[in-house]
């Protein structure tokens, strides 16, 4: 048989790949236009009854840092909330909150439900901030460097899926002074 | 004289079904409306740029057709900095500074976005080259049809003898 013969088989081949490909991609999952730049200008205040808001100087420690955006009404973020309780306390990272658009006293019921993990919490009531972080969704949550730089963004909630496990590779990667993640 | 009225109502009622689904997209539209900017020339800009840029959350629609949360921020956002003195391209360097090129509907012409504008002219010229190539082959086996040799000359010419003869 010729490589003539051969040539629509190949051309077979390549579509069925790049398709199969195709499939694998996840268009909803926009890549940030932050990582390794420093955390954006902001000053958060903090909830209602708490003391620690959040702004850029409290992620520029010398230590990793985790932001998480939350919000009481977003379901996934119950979800993830037993992984950050427990991130919390196994001291890999200093845990951060913002508060997405919402109702005060809403969160604060849902905190005294479920647990607080965050060192920090800055109210985002506008949403203005999230913007400036690239937010477009709840919950996303941020690898900070020692330095303030931002290292890798985390889509949807944290549970124990393999993109889970590269986070946490890229907290201790950050953690160790390593400053690239794979993704 | 009944039955030419049912069919004249019938019409009337198709038109206006007709009518109501041709406005369709302008009801639509009127669903995300937001308080306008009282100077009408900053508010044109701020709508054109609209049209420019992607809702994160619905991906397929610009911000100016989606009624999501995020979008209306955006709005908001390219208001302000219109308003703030931004020109065009300032404003929208402010949202690919924090979205990326993702929230720009019409991708921008740089390195890895080559082959995205490049590859379906590729693709025409693969093809136009392949089609030249089938074409080509094809003209060249026509030309290659033998004249016949001498002794099936002299057998064609005593057949057709034959045929003349009977």
């Amino acid at each position: 048989m010729s490589f003539r013969h051969l040539v629509p088989f190949i051309l077979f081949v390549v579509v069925v790949v790049s398709l199969g490909v195709g499939l694998t991609l996840k268009p909803k999952e926009i890549p940030s236009a932050l990582i390794n730049l420093p955390v954006p200008d902001f000053q958060l205040p903090p909830l209602e009854g708490k003391t620690n808001g959040l702004a850029s100087d409290n992620l520029r420690t010398g230590s990793v840092q985790v932001v998480n955006v939350f919000a009481s009404w977003c379901l996934p973020c119950r979800d993830e909330h037993p992984f950050l309780m427990q991130l919390a306390k196994s001291g890999r990272a200093t845990v951060n909150g913002i508060n997405y658009k919402d109702k005060p006293e809403k969160v604060a019921k849902w905190l005294a439900e479920v647990g607080d993990p965050f060192a920090r919490i800055g109210a985002d009531l506008e949403g203005r901030v999230s913007i400036d972080w690239g937010v477009y969704g709840v919950p996303e949550t941020f690898i900070v460097d020692g330095a303030g730089r931002i290292r890798m963004k985390y889509l949807g909630p944290l549970d124990n899926s393999d993109r889970t496990t590269a986070f946490l590779e890229c907290l201790d990667t950050i953690a160790r002074g390593g400053d690239q993640c794979s993704k | 004289m009944f039955k030419v009225k049912t069919s004249r109502l019938i019409r009337g009622a198709l038109l206006l079904v007709i009518l109501q689904v041709a406005l369709l997209p302008g009801i639509a539209q009127a669903v995300a409306v937001d308080p306008p900017l009282d100077d009408s020339a900053l508010e044109a800009r701020a709508q054109a740029l609209f049209l420019d840029l992607r809702c994160l959350v619905c991906q397929n629609q610009s911000i100016s057709d989606s009624n999501a949360d995020l979008a209306r921020d955006l709005r908001t956002i390219v208001r302000e900095r219109v308003v703030a003195g931004d020109t065009d391209e300032e404003a929208r360097t402010f949202l690919v500074d924090r979205y990326g090129d993702w929230v720009l509907l019409q991708p921008p012409l740089k390195f890895t976005t080559w082959l995205l504008w490049f590859g379906p002219l590729l693709l025409l010229a693969l093809a136009a080259w392949l089609g030249l190539g089938v074409y080509r082959r094809r003209g060249r086996r026509e030309e290659k049809v033998e004249s016949l040799s001498a002794e099936e000359r002299n057998q064609l010419k005593s057949l057709l003898n034959d045929a003349d003869d009977g």
